[in-house]
């Protein structure tokens, strides 16, 4: 079944295309990743879609009705919701009441809220850190409480901007772990990543974005081979030394 | 109990027996103690917990005042019920001035400016209206009763004050621990991301401007029968504005008990030195000795005084053990 339908969508700052006639589907429980250079347009794609920027064209539909003209908060209470690549903590309170706004958004009771989000908190592995100022935290922890305080809102889809972006690679393997059990629990996740060894985890299927235009589509191992992929990363001086 | 709560437990019955032992002098101070600390209390819900900063506030107060006192001069109506038209009158200018600046992304300093020129304006239209007072303002009668909520010496007036003060730390008490509260603050240290949580921010920050405007409003009611005169530069003024908001800042911004420390730290200071440069031919002083100890606080206490009495009350009281890392912002507990 899929859950989240992207027509046509474009997105124009001035007179510069920032995404460009994008189409793809993402199915219930599924894991996709959108993967591109830097600049290619897979944040304003994340904006697009979770209301924060009004695409120019194009249609998104969650669970078969539009979103694209809907409010961020209406379109997280029902049941999408986004991380940001630069991590945006209630830095002046604790982990656990920074995570229970995310879960009091479906949770009138501060009681039952409290519950959840000590067990989500948990799950995310930052119990230590419970009672802890967000703004203490080093970097690795907020993306966690990031990832956390999304999880509290129920969502049925997940859109993680750059999750693992500044982790070492044991954070990023206890991360993909993380997200694997997620996946599990029945949660779609679109991925924008540029850590290729996340991508090539947990993606089920890969969209590559270079310039706001999908130039590739598939497999995670058959888009890394696609050519036109290297070119867009490397540049064709790279393709040509290879031959 | 946690031996914080029966600290202050003691300190409010103390204060509640005050009234046997002070002079009628000094217990004005107190009341003006109590007053400005509700008002500063009032305001913090905005600005403290919600994180919009609000520079006309004397709006409000100004609002609850003349309204209570012209129901009571033109229609009988006794100011305990005056009062809540006042504050629901507040609340819905409150919610207009809201509506502008939320709906239409005034932020920063445009909301700033946007409070500041609602009072200006209330201002000059109110010091133009005949019924109203114009700029002469109104003087109340003094008709003691407590149908008219006015009474002889402090007595009444500490009490009256006192169950304001206390009734307003009980309500942003409850509001800091429910959903409300909670969405607040999130508004407060990032809008974006309460909102990508689910947080419809435009409602929540327009409860939070309506339930502000509505408190400060109530206490105008009583300024009004304390002081028994009302002009429109002091009701709606900036310095008036500027004065409210003094005492939460000094305390601890976005505390509960940070507006009621601000205010028993300036208040008394404000008064004392007032009477006393007064004396001297220096009527004035009082507000640049006022200035200066705000610019100390803001620049070496910028989270407010109440930060350092918690500590130190932590360790004199030994509460709040390690189990509780890093935890040592609010006054939550």
């Amino acid at each position: 079944m899929t859950l989240l339908t992207v027509e046509a969508l474009t997105m124009r700052f001035g007179g510069l295309v920032a995404v460009d006639a994008l189409s793809f589907a993402l199915g219930a429980g599924e894991v996709l990743g959108l993967i591109g250079p830097n600049g290619a347009g897979k944040t304003t794609v994340f904006n697009c879609l979770c209301g924060f920027l009004r695409p120019a064209e194009g249609e998104v539909l969650f669970d078969g009705r539009p979103v694209d003209r809907l409010e961020p908060y209406r379109i997280c209470q029902l049941g999408m919701v986004r991380t940001f690549q630069i991590v945006k903590p209630f830095q002046a309170i604790s982990v656990l009441d920074n995570v229970m706004v995310g879960a009091l958004s479906r949770e009138k009771s501060t009681t039952r809220a409290q519950e959840r989000s000590l067990e989500i908190i948990d799950f995310v592995g930052l119990s230590e850190w419970t009672y802890a100022l967000a703004q203490g935290l080093p970097l690795p922890l907020r993306k966690r409480l990031e990832l956390a305080r999304a999880l509290a809102t129920r969502p049925r889809v997940l859109l993680l901007d750059e999750v693992m972006a500044g982790l070492n690679p044991t954070e990023v393997d206890e991360l993909i772990a993380l997200l694997k059990q997620v996946h599990r629990r029945g949660t779609a996740i679109l991925l924008i990543e540029h850590v290729m060894r996340g991508v090539m985890a947990l993606s089920e299927r890969v969209i590559v974005l270079n310039h706001g235009v999908k130039i590739a589509e598939g497999l995670p191992r058959d888009v890394v081979r696609n050519r036109e992929v290297i070119e867009a990363y490397l540049g064709k001086e790279f393709l040509r030394a290879q031959g | 109990m946690s031996r914080k709560a029966l600290l202050l437990a003691a300190l409010f019955a103390v204060l509640m027996l005050l009234p046997l032992v002070l002079g009628n002098y000094v217990l004005g101070i107190f009341v003006m103690i109590y007053f400005w600390a509700y008002v500063g209390q009032s305001w913090n819900v905005l600005t403290g917990y919600t994180g919009h900063i609000s520079l006309g506030h004397a709006l409000y107060l100004g609002i609850g005042a003349y309204a209570t006192t012209y129901l009571a001069q033109h229609f009988g109506l006794t100011p305990w019920i005056g009062m809540f038209v006042g504050g629901a009158l507040a609340a819905v200018i409150g919610l207009f001035v809201g509506f502008l600046g939320f709906r239409f992304g005034m932020r920063g300093v445009y909301f700033v400016i946007l409070t500041i020129a609602f009072a200006e304006i209330t201002r000059l239209v109110v010091s133009h209206i005949e019924a109203l007072g114009s700029f002469t303002g109104i003087f109340l009668d003094f008709k003691p009763s407590l149908r008219n909520f006015q009474f002889r010496g402090n007595v009444p007036y500490y009490y009256i004050s006192f169950g304001f003060m206390l009734a307003s730390l009980a309500a942003v008490r409850l509001i800091e621990r429910s959903r409300l509260g909670r969405f607040m603050v999130a508004i407060r240290e990032d809008e974006e991301a309460a909102q990508a949580l689910g947080v419809n921010t435009f409602r929540y920050n327009m409860l939070a401007i309506a339930i502000s405007a509505f408190m400060t409003a109530l206490a105008g009611a009583f300024y009004a029968n304390y002081i028994f005169y009302l002009h429109p530069n002091t009701m709606f003024g900036m310095a008036t504005s500027i004065d409210l908001i003094l005492r939460p800042i000094v305390g601890g911004l976005g505390t509960l008990f940070g507006p009621i420390l601000g205010s028993f730290i300036l208040t008394p200071l404000s008064e004392i030195s007032r009477a006393y440069f007064a004396k001297g031919g220096l009527e004035g002083l009082h507000l640049i000795l006022y200035g200066i100890l705000a610019i100390l606080v803001v620049l070496f206490m910028p989270r407010g005084i109440i930060v350092y009495v918690n500590r130190g009350l932590d360790r004199l009281l030994h509460t709040r053990g390690a189990d509780r890392p890093g935890a040592g912002g609010g006054e939550r507990k």
